[in-house]
């Protein structure tokens, strides 16, 4: 995949949490630690893969960086400049070049828009086209880039279906003509036919595409991720756990999480299946509302020592830009 | 913009097009009653159009030689004790209880549609305050509420409509508000938020949009509780006053004769009944027909 070296995007220690409030004075008692000290960099063209289970805070990164979240601490450079603390008037910008792709195709699209007038929307909000005409055939083409008939446009979301839906809602991530584009679990929701296509067409996007496109694709699917990504990360409540490329991440994977959730994926060879080895964490997920000291794993961890509850391991190079917080591995 | 791609989704793949508005007309005509409350409707706004064109008599014409006259060809409904045509009365009395419904329904409307937008949207601070000054005017039924707003401001028309608007916002307020938190959850709202649309933007072409359809309900169920409120008002003798002909005061004045002559009270009684009904029978009906969890079913 072609990828410059140009860093597009670098997030520093990017914290998120949540205030529990109670009371009719909203006094705040607690804090959902949903991302607690993130780090990454992307390079321009790269497809960075989020994983990690429900909860652990993947979501919440994707929205910090499109800054749909004032993000409590941390930076967030994009294109050489710190967005994480930039006043909702000057987002505007920033909007045009960071896009999302939600999950749930029924529920991102407004009931009473039409599907063209869906996909125009960015056209309207940025006045990026000159007039109708232009306007329309900006749509126009928008809808033949993600495969659909602009014959189409007239219709309403519920007279497609789910994939069809996805491909709306890629349309209209597209139409600002972005830099970076915000996957957040776009084929969850999908049939997993349904699902190649669309991941094919996130991929083709991603050639045909006048500026290079960068994504960050998160999911909890590890076989999808490994499709697409250039770069994988594993969240683990709310930090990084281990950060390297696909192949690498599939065949050594150091950290002991990362270990636990590739053996839980299921190998289509039932003899396979029956004699592979898989690694059970004791447990619960405990809650970031409390979060374990030192190491978040280690009450679950299966090679954790004393040490691992009183530090907070360090995210480093095991060599070849294979990242892994763990002090044990 | 590179070359056009396989088409996956061409027109013929997708299915034909719903026509929303034909379900809509079938699910909502295909009971027999509706016909006979948009019959009653469709009356009361041609009399109170063309009231003075067919009213054989003026509103307050006095007839002192033919007081209390039984219904004859002359007097279709008799006459009162001052010998005023109650025939005519009533069709000008339509009037009344139209312009007075529709005037304040609409204005709650606007007032409660704007509150509770602002509210749910805000949240926070703003819904707290917004809100709990509502539960408030909600505390009094809407009836008393009405009658001191009347007593304090006075009679007439203008008057009663402020009173029944002020007493109605908070039910709008309140609809509009819920509809707002729930519609604002929707991803497409966090869409247009990541697109870069401004809150105002978002509010009018998004949320609003999306909240419509429980409005044209309450709006039109709410329009025959406040005819029936004018009603209650003017028959306590502070709401419509003389020259201004209003039904309820119409039951009001008739009310003593009610041994000798009942068809002075009964002729506004049943016409205001019949107003509040049909009003009723429509907003159920556009409840179901408008219910999504119909859509396909019926």
């Amino acid at each position: 995949m072609s990828q410059s070296n140009e860093i597009i995007l670098k997030v520093n220690d990017l914290k998120m949490y949540f205030p529990v409030t109670r009371g009719l004075l909203r006094k705040k008692v607690a804090e959902i630690k949903a991302v607690d000290g993130v780090s990454f960099e992307l390079k321009k063209g790269e497809t960075l893969g989020l994983v990690g289970e429900s909860g652990c805070g993947k979501t919440t990164v994707g929205r910090c960086v499109s800054r749909l979240y004032q993000p409590t601490g941390g930076e967030i450079i994009f294109e050489g400049e710190d967005i994480a603390a930039l006043p909702e008037k000057d987002l505007k910008r920033i909007r045009r070049k960071v896009s999302l792709i939600f999950q749930d195709p029924y529920s991102s699209l407004d009931p009473r828009q039409s599907a063209g007038s869906i996909v125009g929307e960015p056209l309207i909000v940025h006045k990026i086209t000159k007039d109708k005409i232009d306007y329309h055939r900006r749509v126009e083409t928008l809808f033949q880039l993600v495969g659909l008939d602009p014959a189409l446009m007239n219709r309403y979301p519920h007279e497609f279906s789910g994939g069809q839906r996805q491909r709306i809602g890629i349309a209209r991530s597209l139409a600002s003509n972005p830099s970076l584009i915000i996957c957040d679990e776009p084929v969850s929701a999908l049939d997993v036919s349904i699902q190649a296509q669309i991941i094919n067409l996130l991929l083709d996007l991603k050639e045909a595409g006048e500026t290079e496109l960068t994504y960050i694709f998160i999911a909890h699917d590890l076989s999808v991720v490994k499709h697409i990504s250039d770069r994988v990360a594993v969240m683990y409540l709310g930090r990084i756990v281990e950060l390297t490329t696909p192949q690498e991440l599939y065949e050594n994977p150091l950290h002991p999480y990362t270990q636990a959730l590739l053996s839980a994926v299921p190998v289509p060879d039932p003899e396979i299946e029956e004699k592979r080895e898989r690694i059970i964490l004791e447990g619960e997920v405990p809650s970031p509302l409390n979060p374990p000291s030192g190491c978040a794993l280690h009450q679950r961890c299966p090679i954790a020592k004393p040490e691992c509850r009183e530090v907070i391991p360090p995210l480093s190079d095991r060599g070849g830009g294979h990242l892994v917080a763990c002090i044990r591995a | 913009m590179p070359e056009a791609k396989v088409i996956v989704a061409k027109e013929a793949d997708v299915e034909p097009r719903i026509n929303e508005w034909k379900r809509f007309c079938r699910v909502f005509l295909a009971r027999k009653i509706i016909w006979l409350a948009l019959f009653v409707i469709a009356l009361l706004l041609f009399t109170a159009v063309f009231g003075p064109w067919l009213a054989p008599y003026k509103p307050n014409e006095q007839n002192l030689a033919d007081s209390m006259a039984p219904p004859s060809r002359k007097h279709l409904l008799g006459t009162d004790r001052l010998g005023i045509d109650t025939f005519s009365r009533l069709i000008y009395g339509a009037r009344t209880a139209l312009i007075v419904g529709v005037a304040t329904s609409f204005t709650s409307a606007i007032v409660g549609t704007l509150l509770g937008m602002v509210a749910g949207f805000m949240g926070g601070v703003v819904n707290t305050v917004i809100m709990r000054f509502m539960d408030a005017l909600m505390g009094f039924p809407m009836i008393v509420l009405a009658l001191l707003l009347a007593g304090v401001l006075g009679s007439g028309m203008l008057n009663i409509i402020i009173a029944l608007t002020v007493a109605n916002v908070p039910g709008y307020t309140r609809l509009m508000c819920g509809m707002t938190l729930s519609v604002k959850e929707n991803d497409y709202i966090m869409a247009q938020r990541s697109i870069g649309s401004s809150s105002f933007r978002i509010l009018a072409k998004h949320i609003f949009p999306n909240t419509l359809q429980p409005m044209v309900v309450m709006l039109t169920t709410s329009l025959g509780g406040i005819i029936l409120a004018e009603a209650s008002l003017s028959f306590l003798g502070i709401g419509i006053v003389p020259p201004d002909v209003a039904w309820g005061s119409m039951v009001a004045d008739g009310y003593k004769y009610l041994q000798t002559n009942p068809i002075l009270s009964f002729a506004p009684g049943i016409c205001i009944m019949l107003v509040v009904f049909s009003f009723n029978i429509i907003g159920d009906g556009l409840r179901d027909a408008l219910d999504p969890r119909l859509r396909g079913t019926l």
